[in-house]
């Protein structure tokens, strides 16, 4: 149902490439225009996204705002855009971080700025039609699609090993997406089999379909989709394209990378996985939980021992989505609001980190642990908004971190044995243990760069400039309020979550 | 048998016949052209070109001859012989404009050049129309010759030559498999028309030997016009030693033509055989698929990295044959379509930025480092070429693909279709690469001036690379076509 007569969802994920178009016009000299245009067509979206905000109906479990036409009816494609309370939170969150990490890029891009900010805009298209679209095909076109202006910004402006960094990173998650694609194409004609040979890719239609299916075909398919969320979280052990990527990335890259594009690989699961597939994600579920609670264990371990600041963060990124995919396959309630929950979060506080750390690189070069030290007295404001976020990272009462990872670990503690065999206390018992990891690592960080001596040569080095305040600061007040007033992001997703768990 | 001629049969032949003519009249204009001017007569052939690109449209209006009529109808003009044809005379227009800027560049200005295109092209119209053995034969040689002669039209470069060779030999002994099997197949059935051809075989027993055997040798010969494995040999060689617009009208006129003839012949004409011919179909495209991608891997001369894809991309266009069946013919009409824009643009490309200097052309892949410094709009250009063959949404490629692996999956052929996604996955290595190469680097050095007609080319087929997957008409005429096909 749509809420407004306006096509407003078309509107957010369709304005950045108009951004984009304008600012192919721009002759590549006038680098304040292109950034202006850039930067002003994210706050637009912005803007139209915070109005889906106020009139979201927090009641109703159906998808609201859709734009639904038939675009190619001979083989069921439709453009199909929709949202729900799973959907909402992560198109705010995308539409906040995009506008941040443009302004993060300011001073920090020089070369060929016009190219990057174009794909910059055109993966915002991407990311947003990733989370907006109900039609599967429409979804592969979008996920796929990603993949290009990602591969780019990490292939031309990141750091010295970018070229091995991108294309590690495109061949591995295509390689799940192609899996993805034979599913597709597997449901496509399972429902051409039984409606006449006019098969279907709209998911509310597929639905009732799938959850049909034998178990084995249920199961194959289940895998297929699988293959490529689990490479997009990542899921240990398919993580090994994420450290380089976010390494080798630019500053901008990284946080897009980080705040948003990991979370379309769990968003899949909530969306595709779970709903169609709801036999086969039991039978996973106890799987996929231990592939979960092995990556908080591991990403925390491995976090530990780097010495590059950015590394670390990646790691990190492994050890909390770890978290995230063991609240959606608890497959309670609890577990998946939490889970969407931290998905927020993590995007917000991850995010923040590698912009703290871009700032730093800006000024002086380098990630290692090493060459810092005592930042805390040299850059006040820095250092004060650095503890929040690490704090938040780590999950401290009071930040949004700790409403996240709580909450799944209740769902997990409270799901069904069926689910997480044998017993569940076990894996919330390793996944707790994780949290205890994380503070070990993000504490002997912040002691290492912030506290302590400050080195000689670190004297000159400048706090925080207006920018940069401008870009940590919404991040940081959502990160309090989250954490202090958690129930309206909970109370939006409830109603679609509740009706995803009966299933 | 009685011949007489309707004016549908006149009209059915008429744009391949229009094609011949005008050919015949640019050899004839050739006497009176300086050695200088002879690029002039590249414009005498795009009016052909347009011409029969005309009749073709007049003829789609008019619902010609179909497989209804009575047997003994040589041509037949339905909606996949146009679809294919109006594609081969658009590739052949593009492959004449790119060629009047390259050939000035490569001192092989020759005023039968543009002729030759012409008569390849009036081939071709002939394959995909054809309905009957004997005219398909006739096309595949009109098809061929000017293309061997294409080939070694850069002489005395010895790469040419040898190439032009190479092509003759095998392709003469290609078509000898193809007359051959031809015979047999006219003494196990009695006809060589392909209407009679089908309904005969409704009554007669199937696993009749010579039948079979008639059928491989036709599957050798046309398997070698459209470089499928194992009668591929000769493509990265003659692809990398001929002149580059010739390579691309090779890559996409001649693979069009062909599978235009295995269509007709084996989803058409003896589908009676499918079972026996599918296992066959399947494996062949599985092994060409693999031979083509995994081949590629270690290539770093651009134009036989392209010949390989080309290659690997018969195989993709042979899934749609094994699955068989309306869409299976529809898919690979389409995915035909994209391959056509989307390869005749990286041909074009690469025939663009040649240096004029020099025996041997160099188009090895290092030459393009950093090309998007200097040229971004035609590094973006090659980008999408490159996304398009990989197959990654929203290019036509990926429509492509998605169309056939469709047909795999619904013709119980899902090995083959996981092959097809294994196999994409390789190529988007060597594609990327390319895409590396060009864009990730610092330019080490100058490229020639690039000529106003081939940005207008490569404008056309990056915009077609792109957009054919997403204009809807595109694919509900490739579906006509199948449908036609199919239904006769």
């Amino acid at each position: 149902m749509n809420n407004l007569g306006f096509p407003i969802l078309t509107a957010i994920t369709f304005l950045p490439t108009l951004g984009a178009l304008g600012v192919l016009t721009i002759p590549a000299g006038r680098e304040r225009d292109i950034k202006l245009v850039t930067l002003g067509s994210s706050l637009l979206a912005l803007a139209l996204s915070l109005g889906l905000l106020v009139y979201f109906r927090w009641d109703v479990a159906e998808l609201q705002f859709v734009n639904r036409m038939a675009w190619v009816p001979g083989l069921g494609i439709q453009y199909f855009l929709g949202l729900d309370g799973i959907s909402l939170w992560l198109v705010l969150l995308t539409t906040l971080i995009v506008p941040l990490a443009i302004l993060s890029a300011w001073n920090a891009v020089h070369e060929r700025l016009k190219e990057f900010m174009i794909f910059m805009l055109l993966l915002e298209t991407g990311m947003l039609g990733v989370f907006l679209t109900l039609d599967l095909f429409l979804f592969y076109i979008f996920w796929e699609f990603t993949l290009v202006p990602m591969y780019f910004l990490i292939g031309i402006w990141g750091g010295p090993r970018r070229v091995y960094a991108a294309v590690k990173f495109f061949l591995y998650t295509m390689a799940g997406s192609l899996l993805m694609l034979l599913s597709i194409i597997a449901l496509w004609l399972s429902y051409a089999a039984q409606h006449n040979g006019l098969g279907s890719f709209d998911l509310t239609q597929l639905v009732p379909l799938a959850s049909a299916l034998p178990p084995a075909t249920q199961m194959a398919l289940f895998l297929g989709f699988a293959a490529a969320f689990a490479v997009k979280v990542p899921l240990w052990p398919l993580h090994s394209w994420l450290p380089d990527a976010h390494v080798e990335a630019p500053t901008a890259g990284s946080v897009i990378l980080a705040g948003i594009l990991l979370k379309m690989g769990c968003y899949g699961f909530l969306r595709f996985n779970l709903p169609l597939f709801p036999h086969a994600s039991q039978q996973a579920a106890p799987y996929i939980a231990v592939l979960a609670v092995v990556g908080i264990l591991y990403g925390a371990m491995v976090s530990f021992a780097q010495t590059d600041v950015k590394k670390l963060v990646a790691y990190s990124s492994v050890s909390h989505l770890g978290f995230v995919m063991l609240g959606i396959f608890s497959l309670t309630r609890l577990g998946i609001q939490g889970a969407i929950l931290q998905m927020v979060n993590h995007g917000l506080s991850t995010g923040a980190l590698f912009l703290l750390v871009g700032m730093i690189y800006e000024r002086k070069h380098t990630r290692e642990m090493e060459a810092f030290g005592g930042l805390m007295k040299l850059m006040p404001a820095y250092g004060a908004l650095s503890l929040i976020v690490v704090l938040s990272s780590m999950g401290l009462p009071g930040l949004n971190g700790f409403v996240g990872e709580f909450t799944i670990l209740l769902g997990s503690f409270g799901a069904s044995p069926e689910v997480l065999r044998p017993v569940p206390w076990i894996y919330t018992a390793f996944a707790a243990s994780g949290v205890i990891l994380a503070a070990v690592y993000l504490l002997t960080m912040f002691q290492k760069v912030y506290l302590g001596e400050v080195k000689p040569a670190n004297h000159g080095l400048q706090d925080l400039s207006t920018r940069e305040l401008v870009v940590l600061a919404p991040i940081v007040l959502l990160i309090v309020l989250i954490g202090l007033y958690p129930a309206p992001f909970f109370g939006a997703m409830n109603a679609a979550v509740s009706s995803l768990v009966v299933r | 048998m009685s011949f007489e001629l309707s004016i549908n049969d006149v009209l059915a032949s008429l744009p391949a016949a229009t094609l011949a003519a005008w050919g015949m009249v640019i050899l004839l204009l050739e006497l009176v052209t300086g050695p200088r001017h002879k690029s002039a007569l590249g414009l005498a052939g795009l009016m052909g070109l347009v011409a029969s690109l005309l009749v073709m449209v007049v003829g789609w209006q008019r619902e010609l001859v179909g497989f209804g009529a009575p047997a003994g109808n040589g041509l037949v003009q339905d909606k996949l012989a146009s679809f294919l044809g109006v594609l081969a005379v658009a590739t052949a227009a593009l492959t004449v404009v790119v060629s009047m800027a390259y050939n000035p560049r490569r001192h092989i200005e020759r005023g039968e050049y543009y002729a030759l295109v012409l008569f390849s092209t009036a081939g071709a119209l002939l394959m995909v129309a054809g309905a009957d053995l004997l005219v398909l034969f006739l096309g595949l040689e009109l098809l061929s010759i000017p293309l061997y002669v294409l080939a070694g039209i850069a002489a005395p470069q010895a790469q040419s030559e040898e190439a032009a060779l190479k092509y003759f030999l095998l392709g003469a002994f290609a078509s000898g498999f193809l007359v051959f099997g031809i015979a047999l197949v006219y003494g196990a059935s009695g006809t060589t028309n392909l209407a009679a051809l089908r309904s005969a075989l409704r009554t007669a027993q199937p696993g009749n030997p010579l039948l079979l055997a008639g059928t491989g040798l036709l599957l050798a010969g046309l398997g070698f016009k459209v470089a499928a494995v194992p009668f591929h040999m000769w493509t990265p060689d003659v692809y990398e030693g001929a002149p580059t617009p010739v390579a691309g009208f090779m890559s996409v006129v001649a693979k069009l033509a062909g599978f235009a003839a295995l269509m007709r012949v084996l989803l058409y004409a003896l589908p009676a055989l499918y079972l026996d011919w599918k296992i066959v179909l399947s494996v062949l495209a599985a092994l060409t698929m693999i031979v083509g991608n995994v081949a590629a891997l270690a290539q770093s001369n651009l134009k036989r990295l392209l010949a390989y894809s080309s290659i690997a991309h018969a195989g993709y266009l042979l899934i749609g044959l094994a699955a068989g069946g309306a869409l299976g013919a529809a898919g690979a009409a389409f995915y035909l379509a994209a391959y056509a824009f989307t390869n005749m643009g990286a041909f074009a490309l690469l025939s663009a930025l040649v240096e004029g200097a020099g025996q041997h052309e160099d188009q090895s892949l290092d030459r393009y480092t950093g090309l998007g410094r200097r040229h971004p709009w035609l590094t973006a250009a090659m980008v999408i070429f490159m996304l398009s063959l990989m197959g990654l949404p929203p290019t036509a490629g990926f429509f492509g693909k998605y169309y056939l692996f469709t047909a795999a999956l619904g013709g119980d052929l899902a090995w083959l279709a996981f092959v097809g996604v294994v196999t994409s996955l390789i190529s988007a290595y060597y594609y990327l690469r390319v895409v590396v190469v060009m864009t990730m680097h610092e330019p080490t050095h100058d490229w020639p001036a690039l000529p106003p007609a081939c940005a207008w080319v490569l404008g056309i087929t990056a915009m077609g690379a792109l957009l054919l997957g997403l204009i809807p008409g595109v694919w509900w005429v490739a579906v006509q076509a199948g449908l036609d096909l199919m239904g006769g």
